[in-house]
C-alpha cells in the first residue's frame, strides 16, 4: 500500500510548508520575504498533491484538509528536520538546504516511479524544488563564506541541525523508494556546497530518528500544529 | 443548442485573461491540454503553472463563467499534472506579449537576454523568486529598472 509513503511525502511538504510560512512579513530583505512566501507556497501546493492522493486512496472519506488539520502530532509522519523551530535566519536557510539536497534526489527518483499517479506529482515538484535547491545553497554559500558574525551563525545552524540529517536516509517498506540509497548523491552534493561556503562538516553521523515512523516528534510540532490547526478544529464547518 | 465546435470553443477560452498577467490569455500561457466533446459535456483539460498557484481555482471559475455565457450547459474541467506545465507551452505571440507588457520572457539560458525596458543586455539578478511563483526579479544595469523575468521551467 502507497498511503503510509504519500503521507509521509505531503507531511513533509506541509510541516515545512507551514514552518517557512511563519517568516511572511518577518524576513530580513523584502526579496527575501517573497522568496520564502513563494518556496511555501510551493511546499503547500505539493502537499495538495500528496496528501489528496494518500486520500483518496485510503478510501475512508477523508481529504487533503481532513489529514492536515484533523490529525494529531503523534499521527505525522514528517522528518524530525522540518519540525524544527526557525530561530535565525541563518538556521532558516540551512535547514531548507539540507531538506532540498534531499528532496531533489527523493523526486528526481520518484519521477520514475512505476505508479503513475506517484510519478506526475514528483515530475511536477522536481521543477519547483530545483529552484529551492539552487536559491538555498546560494544563501548557504553567500552567507557562509561571508561576514565573520555570518560565517559563525552558518556553521552554528549546521552542527544544530546535523543530528537530524541521518533521518532523511533511514527507510522502511512504507518509503515510496530506498531513501538510503539516496545518500551518496546527497553527500556529494553537500560536500561541494560546503566546501564553497568555507563550512565544516560535523564528525558524528548520530541520528535522531522517530519523525517518519511517528515514534518520537520533538516537542515542537505540537506548539506548530496548535497555530496551524485551531480555526478548523474550533469551527470544523467554517468557509469562506 | 448546437454544439459548438471545438475550435469555437478555443477561440472562447483564447480571450480569457491570465488573473495575474492580464496581458496574455490563458491559452498563450499554454495551460489549456485539450478541449472535447465526450456526448453532450464538454471537458476542458487544464494543467496548473506550479503546483501552489492560488492562481489555479480562480482560472478554473473564468473559464466556467466564460463558457456559461456562451451557453455551455454540461462542463468538466479536468486537472492534469503530468506532463508538467512547461514554459516552451508558452506562445509565441504570448512571449512578445509578455515583453512589451514589460516582463522578460522565459530564455532556456536560466535568465533574460535584455532589459524589457530599453532593450540593453546588461542585467542582473535580484532575486531567483518575484511577485508570483512563475516570474523571478532582475534588474537593468544600464537604464537601472527593475523587472520582471519570467522563469523558465
Amino acid at each position: 500500500m502507497s498511503v503510509p509513503g504519500l503521507i509521509r511525502m505531503g507531511d513533509n511538504t506541509l510541516v515545512l510548508g507551514q514552518r517557512v510560512s511563519e517568516w511572511c512579513g518577518h524576513a530580513p530583505a523584502l526579496e527575501e520575504d517573497i522568496a520564502l512566501a513563494n518556496t511555501a507556497l510551493d511546499l503547500i501546493g505539493q502537499t495538495q498533491l500528496w496528501l489528496g492522493l494518500a486520500a483518496e486512496r485510503e478510501g475512508k472519506g477523508r481529504t487533503a484538509d481532513t489529514l492536515a488539520y484533523h490529525r494529531d502530532a503523534w499521527d505525522f509522519r514528517n522528518l524530525l528536520l522540518v519540525e524544527q523551530p526557525n530561530q535565525d535566519f541563518g538556521v532558516t536557510m540551512m535547514r531548507q538546504f539540507l531538506f532540498d539536497s534531499w528532496h531533489l534526489e527523493a523526486l528526481t527518483t520518484l519521477a520514475e516511479h512505476d505508479d503513475t499517479e506517484i510519478s506526475a506529482i514528483a515530475q511536477k515538484s522536481v521543477k519547483e524544488v530545483t529552484y529551492h535547491r539552487e536559491r538555498s545553497s546560494d544563501t548557504v554559500i553567500a552567507l557562509g563564506e561571508g561576514t565573520e558574525e555570518s560565517h559563525a551563525r552558518m556553521q552554528a545552524a549546521l552542527d544544530r541541525l546535523w543530528p537530524y540529517v541521518g533521518e532523511m536516509f533511514s527507510t522502511d517498506g512504507d518509503d515510496l523508494t530506498d531513501m538510503a540509497a539516496l545518500r551518496p548523491a546527497f553527500d556529494t552534493y553537500l560536500e561541494t556546497v560546503l566546501t564553497e561556503a568555507t563550512l565544516v562538516r560535523p564528525h558524528s553521523d548520530f541520528a535522531h530518528m522517530g519523525g517518519k515512523t511517528g515514534a518520537r516528534h520533538t516537542e515542537h510540532l505540537g506548539h506548530m500544529l496548535a497555530t496551524m490547526q485551531v480555526l478548523p478544529r474550533s469551527y470544523p464547518d467554517a468557509t469562506w | 443548442m448546437t454544439q459548438p465546435s471545438v475550435d469555437e470553443v478555443w477561440s472562447w477560452l483564447a480571450a480569457i485573461p491570465d488573473p495575474e498577467i492580464p496581458v496574455i490569455s490563458i491559452v498563450d500561457l499554454g495551460i489549456i491540454r485539450d478541449v472535447q466533446w465526450l456526448d453532450d459535456t464538454l471537458e476542458v483539460t487544464v494543467t496548473p503553472t506550479y503546483s501552489g498557484c492560488p492562481a489555479t481555482s480562480i482560472i478554473n471559475m473564468e473559464i466556467e463563467t466564460a463558457l456559461r455565457v456562451k451557453g455551455i450547459e454540461n462542463l468538466s474541467l479536468k486537472r492534469q499534472i503530468a506532463p508538467p506545465w512547461t514554459t516552451d507551452w508558452l506562445s509565441d505571440a504570448g512571449k512578445a506579449k509578455l515583453e512589451s507588457y514589460g516582463i522578460a520572457p522565459p530564455k532556456a539560458a536560466g535568465g533574460p537576454d535584455r532589459c524589457p525596458h530599453c532593450e540593453s543586455s546588461s542585467v542582473e539578478k535580484i532575486s531567483q523568486f518575484g511577485s508570483t511563483p512563475c516570474k523571478a526579479q532582475w534588474r537593468c544595469t544600464d537604464c537601472l529598472e527593475p523587472f520582471d523575468y519570467f522563469k523558465c521551467i
